[in-house]
């Protein structure tokens, strides 16, 4: 999908279409997530900081992404590709190699690409693009190189012209530090990779990631499609707006990311036994920490006791950037613990004690688990957020400050850009509201 | 100094006085054994500042003293010598070993630098070496390993009266046995957490007497100490601090319905299932009137089934468990029958011992065991 958060911005907000959009974190530490082509005119792009974008494309709308219509419709795109062919590995929401051969289509591919990017426009009114070779790496550069709203298809044979002149960064494997690597040893392009020869490139960067590097620039990739890939762990992190230096408050947020994982752990029926912390300190130092049970537990107690304990053993007085809590070792069984189970019971007996789910048998003394003081969140309402007032009906939130709200009411159906009103943010006819569907009925329409 | 004393005595007691020597001494006195002759006996003593042990020989002492030498060296040189008496004598700083045609000089430590052994504390009473030892080792085994919860490697002793209770858990499964004893005020009170892995091989290092004196400090000398005592050989260790959580509560009282199952061949159906559970994954069991049905692994992998023979009153129940808990209570229960009671298949299961299948469950000892919840 061509950028994808934000041309669904621009598909449910009529004013926005043909103008920059840039969706992302908004906080002072927000990072850009996606960029309309008319925000990357300017120079903006994914995984900048925000405040940066802001600088260089001012007059973009700013947007919070809206993960519930991102999902939904990447849903309904999931779902024509699996028409297309059973097999599909999905690389993120707006991402997935398709295997055509496990499918049953018969005729040309390119016809069969030219169909489902118009069937995935008719769908959703978003537009696709697609890259139709005959290796992963090979399809997901031509894919690239066919944004926006385009086909490449790389005929058999051609692997070579395409590769060659693509900077080396352009394959899977290659970061910053291999890249540097390869630019001391004077090799810049794929070509040069290619030229090198293995034995070069083994020297360089080692047994494994040389020979397959080298394969990789010849254009040798027989890497399957996988469906459902196994999740190997499952973490949240939350970066703050300020750096966290109370204490009480770094165990208040770890005991947050740790409920949300185990909750995210228990909803896809998992189990871990490796409790992993992450912290980033004021200075840029990330550090983690993990500890292995002797069990998989999908406990948010037993989670929230170890995340803690591994949180204690980190000098964060200088302040916390970033929180992170993960489980991996997944399983899909739990072994139960006493002591959790049992102040668990004893917490559904009597709400009021125990609270903080301390279970273990040294829970280091309780110290407030409430939110400490926490600077008053202003913004109630976030750019991009959908509302509906009793009035005028369903609108998106615009902006708010100064203890106002400016909502434009327009829906995805509408030619011209709607009227902009402003309210008092505590206005009770002012209401948050679920994401109007793209095209008409939220269904896919059936096709004929 | 100068004595005589048998070769297997000697090698019997340095090896036992040696196993506390720490193996990267803190200090290098540490390292030592410290021999003292006197009145015709010699004491041989080693400590770790954790745990002291004290064991005392006959030997024919000629010329009284005290001397410290390296413990691991002396307990190599005792193991490995002929069958013959042997004589150890001081001369200056060395020391010399003389056993039939072989003869060791070692160099002494300073016994000025050796710390003082800390005070027995006095004996609270005695029980029966082998009745300890086979508790110690009953309850131990429930104690959890790593260091991240000190408490949890503990074993309880609680003494009530002429009641001994040992309690221990790794929150996973939860041991407790109780013994009778002799104490020696009726109306004692006390309770102590001892390290699980010290308790149970000193407990075993004492079954050679008839008896052991368990000697624990309420206050003043020996505080938070614990001492045994048994057969010429002594051994005080530091107690662990802070205590178990409350247990009595964590053990259901009722049940939905209990299995009776022979150890035996129950033992080896759980083993053989189990060989397909990898990384301990659980073994799953189904209990039904008159059988148990046990199954290991998954469809994606290797798997197992097998029935065995068992009893059931009450509800048919499926629950899982790690294998190596199920087996560790299977051997600790140390009975030709096992009890399993239930509640539900994800609240703890009971595990005790019967002496035969019809016999009633033997109390003295209860192993409460966590269960795997499979999720999907």
């Amino acid at each position: 999908m061509d950028a994808f958060f934000a041309a669904v911005e621009q598909a449910s907000k009529p004013s926005l279409r043909g103008k920059p959009v840039v969706v992302g974190g908004l906080g002072p530490r927000g990072v850009v997530a996606t960029a309309s082509y008319e925000a990357r005119v300017h120079g903006v792009h994914s995984a900048m900081a925000m405040a940066h974008a802001r600088r260089l494309c001012p007059n973009a709308a700013y947007l919070v992404p809206r993960f519930g219509i991102y999902r939904r419709i990447s849903d309904i795109v999931m779902a024509l590709l699996a028409e297309v062919s059973p097999l599909i590995e999905p690389l993120s929401l707006d991402e997935a190699f398709v295997d055509l051969e496990a499918g049953d289509l018969a005729g040309d591919p390119r016809a069969v690409a030219e169909r489902l990017r118009a069937d995935i426009r008719a769908a959703t009114g978003l537009t696709a693009s697609v890259g139709l070779a005959g290796s992963k790496l090979l399809a997901k550069i031509a894919s690239e190189q066919a944004k926006p709203d385009g086909l490449v298809v790389v005929e058999p044979g051609t692997e070579r012209a395409l590769l060659d002149p693509l900077p080396v960064r352009t394959l899977w494997g290659v970061g910053p530090a291999t890249a540097e690597h390869l630019r001391r040893a004077g090799i810049l392009t794929v070509a040069e990779i290619a030229q090198a020869g293995e034995p070069e490139l083994v020297r360089l960067l080692g047994k494994a990631h040389g020979s397959s590097l080298h394969a990789m620039a010849a254009g040798l990739d027989n890497r399957p499609v996988v469906a459902d890939r196994d999740v190997k762990s499952i973490s949240v992190e939350d970066t703050f707006d300020t750096d966290l230096t109370d204490r009480a408050r770094v165990r208040f947020e770890i005991d947050r990311l740790a409920d949300r994982c185990a909750q995210r752990l228990r909803g896809a029926g998992r189990s871990g036994r490796t409790v992993v912390v992450k912290i980033r300190r004021y200075d840029f130092s990330t550090l983690t920490r993990s500890e292995t049970l002797r069990a998989p537990t999908d406990d948010p107690a037993v989670v929230k006791e170890t995340a803690r304990r591994l949180a204690e053993a980190v000098d964060t007085t200088g302040g916390v950037r970033l929180l992170g809590v993960g489980v991996s070792g997944l399983a899909d069984f739990t072994q139960e613990d006493l002591f959790a189970q049992a102040a668990q019971s004893l917490r559904e007996a009597d709400p009021g004690a125990g609270q903080g789910g301390g279970s273990g048998p040294q829970a280091p003394q309780e110290l407030p688990v409430a939110p400490p003081p926490e600077p008053e969140r202003a913004e109630r309402w976030l750019p991009g957020q959908d509302v509906a007032h009793t009035e005028y009906g369903a609108g998106w939130v615009q902006g708010s400050g100064v203890g106002r709200v400016t909502v434009r009411f327009e829906v995805p159906a509408d030619r011209e850009p709607g009227r902009v009103r402003t309210f008092a943010v505590d206005d009770p006819a002012l209401s948050r509201a679920e994401p109007p569907a793209l095209t008409g009925p939220p269904a896919p329409a059936g096709r004929p | 100094m100068k004595i005589r004393v048998e070769r297997d005595v000697l090698a019997e007691a340095v090896a036992w006085a040696a196993r506390s020597l720490p193996a990267r001494p803190p200090v290098p006195v540490l390292a030592g054994l410290l021999l003292k002759a006197e009145d015709g006996q010699l004491s041989l003593s080693g400590f770790d500042y954790e745990v002291s042990a004290r064991v005392a020989v006959e030997a024919e002492v000629d010329e009284e003293g005290t001397v410290l030498v390296s413990g691991r060296l002396l307990a190599d040189i005792s193991r490995a010598l002929p069958n013959r008496p042997v004589e150890i004598s001081t001369d200056g700083v060395r020391v010399s070993v003389v056993c039939g045609s072989s003869r060791f000089t070692l160099h002494t430590l300073p016994v000025e630098e050796y710390p003082a052994l800390p005070a027995m504390p006095v004996a609270s009473g005695t029980v029966p070496g082998e009745v300890f030892a086979a508790a110690a080792s009953q309850v131990a085994i429930a104690a959890g390993r790593d260091d991240t919860l000190p408490v949890l490697t503990g074993v309880r002793i609680e003494i009530e009266g002429d009641t001994v209770t040992l309690a221990a858990t790794d929150r996973y499964r939860f041991a407790v046995r109780e013994f009778l004893w002799k104490p020696e005020q009726a109306d004692i009170s006390a309770v102590a957490l001892v390290p699980a892995k010290t308790l149970q091989d000193t407990a075993k290092s004492l079954t050679s007497g008839d008896t052991v004196s368990i000697a624990l400090a309420g206050s003043g000398a020996g505080e938070g100490l614990i001492g045994f005592e048994g057969a010429g050989r002594r051994t005080t260790t530091r107690l662990l601090e802070g205590d178990l959580p409350k247990y009595r509560t964590l053990f259901p009282t009722e049940f939905a319905s209990v299995a009776v199952i022979e150890t035996a061949p129950f033992v080896e159906a759980v083993k053989r299932v189990a060989l397909v559970a990898e990384r301990n994954t659980p073994v799953r069991l189904s209990f039904e009137q008159g059988v148990l049905t046990l199954e290991a692994g998954s469809s994606d992998d290797a798997q197992a089934v097998e029935r065995v023979d068992a009893k059931l009153e009450g509800d048919d129940i499926s629950i899982a468990f790690n294998p190596t808990f199920l087996l560790d209570g299977l051997s600790a229960i140390d009975s030709p029958a096992a009890q399993l009671s239930f509640t539900t298949s994800t609240k703890p299961a009971l595990l005790s011992g019967r002496a035969a299948v019809d016999a009633e469950a033997d109390e003295a000892y209860k192993y409460l065991i966590m269960p795997v919840r499979l999720s999907g």
